[in-house]
């Protein structure tokens, strides 16, 4: 187990691959302990010695390491569904079938994930369920919508105004991430990363960053890991603030909407002095991040400061406010045990109670050291995802007042260039409570040194279901907010 | 009532007065590159540059795929690139998105007496993101924040196509979002213009000559205004506007 941030480097010769169906028993088995399903990717089969599709599941015990079970089987090929036992398999084993062909047998939903390969520009063929009555019309939303935001299609089931059921269909922003970031030099792919989804651009490069590193048996200095986490936070920070701007607005209450804008600007503008860009790319690069000097911690201080005092006001502004509560409470309601078995994760699954944080399950060396407090609310409705948000802010802000206070992280960070050989055979799995959740990102080398396969996964994947949980039985006008309060990736599910 | 004034005092005045004259601090925008010679028979910049923007003999920096994300300037020997905090990174014409020794500065944005006359205090935009990362998008939103303020000048993002004089474009165009993207153009009245936002939008910047896209839209609609960034800056996005349409501000 390498030091760094969450990491698994596992050495693939160490890990014997089984069938098909012995893979899906043993990885039915681990849920059925407890487990999470952290990822179920796969891949082609590799020169001659691999079959036609070589699968693996990463999961997560309910305490100690990241285990990684592996597979070989045929495209075509079946296999029994773990999804009607475990919801929470239910997407990625629609995106294995969809990337490689594995068949699972017994899947009640097995529909596109995103229309990626052969599929594309077949967006029309969307199999939506239909329901039949007299009473019953459909509402199909998207994939452009009103507000400037990314494409995705809506179609509602309605009862009247009431939502019987949501299908969200995705996959308009599809790009291919994953079969270009093969092509590329691994050690390079630092701004494609970031651009895999832009919001997110830090949590994608630090878990990048720590994979290569690792590969590449190159580790950072303390100092670099803890501007990563700086980085990281600020993130965290500026794209909760802009969702509870959203929020605001979309009930009217502007004056929310006015002073998190600007609120917001104060963060990102903040990151942009010490990056170069108000996203945070260019803060990470493998090998090293950006020093943090004397001067620059105190303007971040400043920052950070002048931000937790006007934030505080206006949180207490809108928590107070009745036409807000009126709006946010018993909407959108989200139960613990729906959040548990669809294995939802990141801010959505802990405000409806599920306590689950990369930064405290999977600490690795920067959060095992300066611990961040795991917050959670019980009622999984908008107002609870509002309010976490607010909270988790509060948290990052004092985290970073410490660390930015405590000894220096200075210019020092910059540590210089990783060893250009990756590790072959390996398997190197990083997981980053990004803003939404754990990105995981995965990396398999070839016996060669050449990287083989990188999976990328956001955690918006799984928690998109989680929204159309929410919204059942909701009137089709509070589908906005609902959709704000849990403010998923749409280029995050579709790569 | 109390608590809405406490956090109105606590506002202040946010607005950007003279957004030409801003000074986004520690931007890395304009790409500067020097006099120094090359070393001999180097192309590290090239091996750096993410998006293929950068040619050689003589250097020079095309802003339409360029993300501004400077890591050839570690990599150049002869500290020959660098980054200013210039923001003014918009063109009408793609070729005048190279900047080279020779020539630093992009050509400035023609201004269009027609587009002055007709959209000059009124100009409603439709965003459509096709394959963008969320961060255009994002930068985008922040066009109406209390600090940039773009509604000021007339211009307003607006909700339906029906209402739009203008297409604002991010992202390189996915296979999956051609056809939506043909059908909201459509759907505008004429007169209409495109704007292209971001690399992606008019390159296809870190994503292009991939095969899931399908950038068959530009080459039939050439964009009035190009607006370079990787995410296009606010105020890359207001300044190149207000020119193109010849606002004083």
């Amino acid at each position: 187990m390498n030091t760094a941030q969450a990491l698994l480097l596992a050495d693939l010769r160490s890990i014997a691959p089984t069938s098909l169906p012995v893979f899906a028993q043993r990885c039915a088995d681990r849920l059925k302990a407890g487990d999470r399903l952290v990822s179920l990717f796969g891949r082609p089969g590799h020169g001659t010695r691999e079959p036609g599709v070589v699968a693996t599941a990463v999961l997560q015990p309910v305490s100690g390491e990241l285990a990684v079970l592996r597979a070989y089987g045929e495209a075509g090929e079946h296999y029994p569904s773990m999804t009607a036992s475990f919801p929470a398999a239910q997407i990625v084993e629609r995106e294995l079938w969809e990337q490689t062909g594995l068949h699972p047998v017994g899947h009640p939903w097995l529909k596109p994930v995103r229309f990626e390969g052969e599929r594309q520009q077949r967006m029309a063929d969307y199999p939506f369920f239909k329901v039949r009555g007299q009473e019953v019309h459909e509402v199909g939303v998207g994939p452009i919508h009103a507000s400037v935001i990314e494409p995705g299609h809506f179609r509602f089931m309605c009862l009247g105004e009431r939502v019987h059921h949501l299908e969200i269909q995705l996959g308009y922003q599809h790009r291919g991430v994953e079969s270009l970031l093969l092509q590329r030099d691994p050690l390079r792919l630092a701004p494609l990363v970031e651009s895999i989804v832009g919001d997110s651009a830090v949590a994608y490069a630090w878990g990048y960053c720590a994979a290569i590193e690792a590969l590449t048996d190159s580790p950072v200095a303390v100092e670099a890991e803890l501007s990563r986490g700086v980085a990281l936070e600020m993130e965290r920070i500026a794209i909760h603030v802009a969702t509870l701007n959203g929020l605001a607005t979309d009930i009217a209450f502007l004056q929310g909407g006015g002073t998190y804008g600007r609120l917001r600007t104060a963060i990102i503008n903040a990151t942009q002095r010490i990056c170069g860009n108000r996203f945070g790319r260019g803060w990470l690069r493998p090998g090293h991040a950006r020093g943090l000097s004397a001067d620059q911690r105190q303007d971040l201080i400043r920052t950070l400061t002048a931000f937790a005092r006007d934030f505080a006001e206006v949180n207490d502004l809108l928590l107070g406010s009745r036409s807000v509560r009126a709006r946010f409470q018993g909407t959108g309601v989200l139960d613990t045990k729906t959040a548990l078995d669809l294995g939802l994760v990141g801010l959505v699954a802990r405000a409806s109670g599920v306590a689950v944080d990369a930064r405290t399950q999977l600490p690795g060396r920067l959060y095992g050291a300066r611990p961040i407090e795991l917050r959670t609310e019980a009622e999984g409705d908008c107002w609870a995802r509002m309010k976490l948000r607010m909270r988790e802010v509060d948290a990052s802000v004092a985290w970073l007042l410490k660390a930015l206070g405590d000894a220096a992280p200075d210019a020092a960070a910059r540590t210089g260039a990783v060893k250009p050989a990756l590790r072959a055979e390996a398997l190197c799995v990083s997981v980053i409570e990004g803003t939404r959740g754990p990105v995981v990102q995965v990396l398999e080398t070839a016996p060669d040194g050449r990287l083989l396969h990188y999976k990328v996964q956001d955690p918006s994947l799984s928690n998109w279901f989680g929204l159309a949980m929410a919204v059942r039985e909701n009137d089709i006008s509070d589908f906005p907010i609902c959709n704000k309060s849990f403010d998923l990736s749409y280029c995050g599910n579709d790569l | 009532m109390i608590k809405s004034i406490s956090v109105r005092r606590s506002q202040g005045t946010q607005y950007i007065a003279d957004l030409r004259a801003a000074d986004p601090v520690g931007f890395r925008g304009k790409p500067v590159i020097g006099e120094a010679a090359c070393a001999s028979a180097c192309a590290a910049c090239l091996a750096a540059c993410p998006s293929q923007a950068i040619a050689l003999d003589p250097v020079r920096i095309d802003l339409g795929r360029c993300v501004l994300c400077g890591d050839c300037e570690p990599a150049c020997p002869t500290g020959k690139i660098g980054f200013n905090n210039d923001f003014k990174l918009a063109a009408t014409r793609r070729d005048a998105l190279t900047v080279s020794a020779a020539h630093p500065d992009i050509d400035p944005v023609q201004v269009s007496a027609a587009l002055h006359k007709r959209f000059g205090r009124s100009l409603k935009l439709r965003s459509v993101s096709a394959g963008g990362c969320n961060g255009c998008e994002m930068e985008i939103n922040a066009l109406g924040n209390v600090n940039f303020d773009l509604g000021r000048y007339g211009i307003d993002i607006v909700a339906s196509p029906r209402h739009a004089d203008g297409l604002v474009l991010s992202g390189p165009i996915s296979r999956n979002m051609a056809e939506a993207l043909q059908i909201c153009w459509e759907a505008m009245p004429e007169p209409k213009l495109v704007i292209a936002v971001g690399a992606c939008a008019i390159s296809g910047g870190v994503f292009a000559e991939r095969g899931s896209l399908d950038r068959h839209f530009l080459e039939t609609f050439k964009p009035a205004l190009y607006l370079p960034g990787c995410p296009t800056h606010p105020l890359t996005f207001i300044s190149g506007i207000m020119d193109l349409l010849g606002i004083r501000g």
